[in-house]
């Protein structure tokens, strides 16, 4: 069994600031960290290979630092790490992303069949959840958005089953390997890797490519001109002219602040009165 | 949107041209997926079409609702809703193949759709089917998509579609275009945009496109569908009043002032992420960029910064309280009432006089 | 993990990076291990780099380290409440390449450092903590990590953990700080577009400035503050020893917070957006703390030896001069096949006795005290200031007494007053 699976470096976005004056992200300082939606991936495809054995490729695209994120791949149990890396690829949107993913597939799948493509829900930084599914379309892979969890894998009846993450439920979904399957968060913990893990992920050779080694066909469709989409204007959100009233009283004991409160509400909200009283028939249930 | 740096600011969309192509220029009107599972129209498609209208006004064109589905009359009920919420015509496609939603089936005919008859944009939910369904249309058309978004504007300079929404894990917006390609392609939050009044005298066209599709042909097979047991999850974005706690709530047993707020307005409960880490709510009570967005009539607040990715979840509410220790949090810039102090004594206080106040409502009526 | 180092080095500051470094170049099979998520994430500040010592170990640095700016210009500043009194030292010669000192900031700096020791052949371990020494009666013969399996052994181990080094300590290298032996700073990076640096600061391209400040803004406790310029950020903090801190009850922030509000600094701030506050300890003891800094099979560098010249905040470069040195004692004695012995290793300490660091370090003693007790001087002799200044602000590695001795010459031909003399020289000293 051979499963790739696709992870990006994302600024923890945790950490970013936005600069007041300018409105430009500030990198400064800004650690760099694995997409953390792209761990549950990673380690749902660790842990088939811990079920099945076979080797799992960890492909990502982006600038040379990339190789930290991909050297943390390795450490967590992956076989080999690809590093697609080239001024050409700047600037992609999820189109001219996933054309580039999919032509470095391609190039692992003529090595070693590719049964399985793992890709994490979404990232922090795009936020877009479309290069799975572009990915798949791409390579004419079946495509299994939202898996929460693998209920089972016939390699030989090239099968696999899976639940899928729906609105208002869960689609138990089976389809045909080779198939491209984006993870739901939360549905694992990452394992520790060991010393000797660490040992060997550091010293692992990265595999570099560049379009070239890519081979990557048509190059108008890859990075910035590859892009459809462009980013017309970057701003922070503006604030809302409403300001709070803060409830004062004498006392400033609870319980006057309270009844205050809800004397104003309602003196201002009367609407809300109907809303509530209707509602508050079925009351709030426990979970 | 971006894979590496350059950060979108770096990305001025002047450096390529908006100019299109005769070709593309052909492209004409706005479209609105119709999400449909089991006969039920998602929400998100009526407030999609509410805001569609908008859009297809300032173009002057015409606003299609588009429909896929098994043969039978609740599909093509909706067509009739689909008008009465705004669309001026519907495009309805329905085929056994398509009663449960699958990608490949529904890729195919929706591109098929789009290539007959050309719309300038097409908008979806940004629903786990609409982002599962965009994401393979937008590819096999090749041309722009922008995902999740907040905002949608019609640039008046070149009639172009100006997709906002949030970036940086919410902590910017960024407005996103497309250039030389179509349709124009954008999923939307659900609960982002108001939902329409429907409009019961509105009358429109149907378009039936025939389909003959080959169960054979589609490799992945539905075995079951799990329906969420209704009640067990929290149905926070449509609820009408939401309690919701924040770290601030110091410790789990503290929780408890919040139900007992929620059990008294009959609200449903919900919680900023710290909250969920902390395991004291479930994850489907999570607010915010990623949690569920909301816009209940009354919004309550206790123990939340009202940091932005808590924000951009909530303030489309009606009414927001905030009860902070901090006078300075960032929540009281934009909830409606705030009450400065500690939430552990205001709650108790708050439930008491609600309950006061509802019961002297009961008397009255 | 039974595999076998020469030499483990704990720490991916300046001391750790420049000592794996040097080692691994030399063809020593080392191992470093770093706590942080990467080399420097723990490392948000901006600093001032003092090339020389980075220039000994990678003389062409300025060809790919990030630098932010070099400094052409440095105010010293002794400030009241309400005014401030300064000499400003600018010369276009700090402008003529090769740069003597550039402003960095740390967590981008580090990490290039870090990219380097890679290159040279040491394998660097992150997101890993050291626990504790393996020892072998007095002596270390490895470590053990929080990582399964996590004991990994070497010929020596370099401690190069930082100030307060945990480890040295619990290996009883060296006693817990003594509140007067350290100092607690603070400081802040305040982001500002960068043509509104260069107009406020009166600069252009890759020029910076830093403001050296001392005087009623640390509330007569020992320490000083300082400001200097990055790319499109200012860095801005103050430092006073523990022991006064813990005296006077004034708590750092409000230090800093009150000194940010100064008439004479917050223009200089206004508009900016606070990005991170970090308070850091730095060692102030000088030449009286530092500890046993060898022992049979280990070796300490850099803060986690109290290697800081605190007047100057020189932590990184004394750190990295230690570091070699460690690294060079260690080369030498291997190959000359000699043991890694507490006997064959004290030839580091001789080593440092020797070089600027301790010369430096002894004649900084008790500088912050000189600091408060000479202000009116600073007026008297502006141009002996400045001309001192920038001798003396070109640190070269040169120990400033050889300088002071030159520049007392050519003061004292030209005029002689007497007593004043050597208190100018100790405010030269106060005031580079
Ligand atoms: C990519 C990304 C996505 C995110 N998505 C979400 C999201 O979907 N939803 C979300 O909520 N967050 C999200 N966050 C986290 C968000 O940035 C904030 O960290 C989070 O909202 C803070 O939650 P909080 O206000 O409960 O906690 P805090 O920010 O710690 O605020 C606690 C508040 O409680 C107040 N307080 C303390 N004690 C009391 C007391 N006794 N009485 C009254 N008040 C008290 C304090 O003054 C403080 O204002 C996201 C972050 C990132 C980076
Ligand atoms: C506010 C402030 C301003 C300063 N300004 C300057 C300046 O302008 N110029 C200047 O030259 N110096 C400055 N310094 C001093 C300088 O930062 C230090 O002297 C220098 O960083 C010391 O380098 P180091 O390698 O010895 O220690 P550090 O840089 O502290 O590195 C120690 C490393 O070891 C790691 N570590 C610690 N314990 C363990 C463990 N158990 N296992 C694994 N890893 C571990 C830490 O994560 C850290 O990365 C300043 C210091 C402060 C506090
Ligand atoms: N540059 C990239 N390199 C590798 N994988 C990526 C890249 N960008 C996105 N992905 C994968 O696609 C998923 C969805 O990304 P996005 O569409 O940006 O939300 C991520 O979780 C990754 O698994």
């Amino acid at each position: 069994m051979h499963i790739l699976v696709c992870i990006k470096q994302v600024p923890d976005s945790a950490q970013i600031r936005v600069h007041p004056v300018t409105n430009t992200i500030m990198r400064q300082g800004v650690p760099a960290i694995v997409n953390p939606y792209d761990l549950y991936a990673l380690e749902e495809a660790l842990r088939l290979k811990d079920r099945y054995r076979g080797r799992i490729t960890v492909l990502s695209m982006g600038p040379p630092q990339t190789e930290v994120a991909l050297r943390k791949a390795l450490a967590f149990g992956a076989d080999e790490a690809i590093l697609l890396t080239d001024r050409a690829f700047a600037g992609a949107d999820t189109l001219a992303t996933s054309y580039a993913l999919a032509a470095a597939i391609k190039q692992v799948h003529e090595k070693l069949p590719v049964d399985l493509v793992f890709a994490g829900k979404q990232t922090i930084d795009g936020d877009t959840a479309q290069v799975g599914p572009g990915i798949a379309t791409r390579l004419g892979m079946q495509l299994l958005t939202y898996v929460s969890r693998i209920e089972s894998l016939d390699l030989d009846a090239r099968e696999i089953t899976v639940h899928r993450r729906a609105e208002g439920g869960v689609q138990v979904i089976k389809t045909r390997l080779p198939s491209l399957v984006t993870v739901l968060e939360g549905v694992n913990d990452m394992r520790f890797a060991t010393l000797t893990d660490m040992f060997r992920a550091a010293r692992h050779p990265l595999t570099i490519w560049n379009k070239e080694d890519a081979q990557i066909e048509d190059i108008t469709k890859i990075g910035l001109k590859g892009s459809p989409t462009a980013v017309s204007k970057v701003f922070a959100p503006k604030p809302t002219d409403r300001r709070a009233e803060i409830i004062e009283t004498q006392s400033g004991q609870p319980a006057d602040l309270a009844a205050t409160l809800v004397g104003k509400l309602f003196a201002q909200h009367s609407d809300l009165a109907l809303s509530i009283s209707s509602s508050s028939v079925s009351s709030a249930r426990q979970s | 949107m971006t894979t590496a740096p350059p950060p979108p600011a770096a990305r001025p969309a002047g450096r390529r041209s908006y100019k299109l192509d005769a070709r593309l220029a052909g492209y004409k009107g706005v479209w609105v997926f119709i999400e449909c599972e089991r006969g039920q129209a998602h929400t998100v498609s009526w407030e999609l079409l509410g805001e569609g209208r908008k859009l297809a006004d300032t173009l002057k064109v015409e606003l299609a609702a588009v429909i896929l589905g098994p043969p039978g009359e609740a599909i093509r009920g909706l067509c009739d809703e689909a008008i009465r919420y705004g669309a001026d015509l519907c495009y309805l496609a329905q085929d056994p193949v398509l009663s449960d939603y699958r990608n490949a089936p529904y890729t195919s005919v929706l591109t098929e759709l789009v290539n007959q008859y050309c719309p300038e944009i097409l908008l979806l939910g940004a629903t786990t089917l609409g982002r599962d369904l965009a994401g393979s249309v937008a590819t096999t058309l090749q041309t722009g998509l922008t995902a999740d978004c907040t905002g949608l504007a019609i640039d008046p300079e070149n009639r172009g579609l100006a997709a906002t929404r949030p970036t940086f894990g919410g902590s910017l917006l960024c407005t996103i275009v497309t250039l030389n390609y179509r349709p124009q392609m954008a999923t939307v939050r659900p609960r982002v945009m108001p939902m329409p009044t429907p409009q019961p005298e509105r009358a429109g066209r149907v378009i039936e496109h025939p389909l003959a599709l080959v169960e054979d042909t589609i490799i992945s097979k539905i075995l079951e569908f799990i329906p969420d047991e209704r009640g067990q999850d929290a149905n926070l974005p449509f609820a009408d009043i939401i309690v919701s706690g924040g770290r601030g709530m110091k410790r789990q047993e503290n929780f408890q002032l919040i139900w007992d707020l929620a059990a008294v307005l009959g609200a449903e409960v919900g919680a900023s992420r710290p909250v969920i880490q902390a395991g004291w709510a479930s994850a489907d009570r999570q607010v915010g960029q990623s949690g569920k967005t909301v816009r209940p009539r009354l919004y309550i607040a206790a123990g939340i910064s009202g940091a932005i990715q808590h924000r951009v979840g909530m303030d489309k509410s009606d009414v927001i309280i905030a009860i902070n220790e901090d006078s300075s949090a960032p929540i009281f810039d934009f909830a409606n009432f705030g009450i400065v102090g500690n939430a552990m004594t205001i709650l108790p206080a708050l439930t008491q006089a609600f309950r006061e106040h509802l019961a002297t409502l009961k008397r009255a009526c | 993990m039974t595999e076998h180092f020469d030499a483990i080095v704990v720490g991916a500051g300046p001391a750790g990076n420049t000592a794996a470094y040097t080692m691994a170049k030399a063809g020593l099979k080392v191992l470093q291990i770093e706590r942080g998520e990467y080399s420097g994430s723990k490392n948000v500040q901006g600093a001032i780099l003092y090339a020389d010592a980075l220039e000994k170990v990678i003389p062409d640095f300025r060809e790919d380290a990030p630098l932010e700016r070099h400094i052409i210009e440095q105010r010293m500043w002794i400030l009241d409440d309400t005014s401030y009194l300064g000499g400003t030292y600018r010369s276009a010669d700090f402008s003529n390449p090769p740069y003597n000192r550039y402003t960095i900031i740390r967590s981008q700096f580090d990490r290039w450092f870090s990219q380097k020791v890679r290159d040279a052949g040491a394998l660097v371990i992150c997101e890993t903590t050291v626990l504790d020494l393996h020892m072998d009666g007095t002596r270390v013969v490895g470590v053990r990590t929080d990582r399964e399996g996590g004991s990994v052994y070497a010929d020596i181990v370099i401690l190069a953990d930082g100030v307060n080094s945990l480890l040295a300590k619990k290996a009883g290298f060296h006693g817990e700080l003594k509140p007067r032996d350290v100092a607690l700073a603070v400081k802040e990076i305040h982001f500002l577009p960068e043509q509104t640096i260069e107009e406020r600061f009166n600069i252009k391209g890759t020029e910076g400035v830093v403001i050296e400040m001392a005087g009623k803004i640390t509330k007569g406790m020992v320490g000083t503050g300082f400001l200097y310029t990055n790319k499109e950020s200012v860095t801005i903090g103050v430092g006073c020893l523990l022991s006064d801190f813990k005296k006077s009850g004034v708590s750092p922030y409000t230090l800093l917070e009150e000194m940010k509000a100064h008439s004479a600094i917050q223009p200089l701030l206004a508009g900016g957006e606070m990005k991170e506050y970090t308070a850091h300890l730095i060692p102030e003891g000088g030449y009286n703390a530092i500890p046993q800094i060898y022992g049979d099979g280990w070796l300490i560098a850099g803060d986690a030896g109290m290697f800081v010249n605190a007047v100057h905040r020189e932590g990184s470069n004394l750190a990295m001069t230690t570091g070699q040195v460690a690294a060079e004692t260690v080369i030498t004695l291997k190959t000359e096949g000699k043991p890694l012995t507490a006997k064959n290793l004290a030839v580091y300490r001789k080593a440092l006795d020797e070089s600027f660091v301790m010369k430096d370090m002894k004649k900084y003693k008790n500088i912050p005290h000189i600091l408060d007790n000479n202000r009116q001087f600073f007026v008297a002799y502006p141009n002996l200031v400045s001309q001192a200044a920038h001798t003396m602000l070109t640190v070269d590695g040169i120990d400033k007494k050889a300088k002071e001795r030159a520049i007392r010459k050519n003061f004292a031909s030209r005029r002689s007053v007497f007593g004043l003399l050597s208190d100018a020289f100790k405010l030269w000293r106060a005031f580079e």
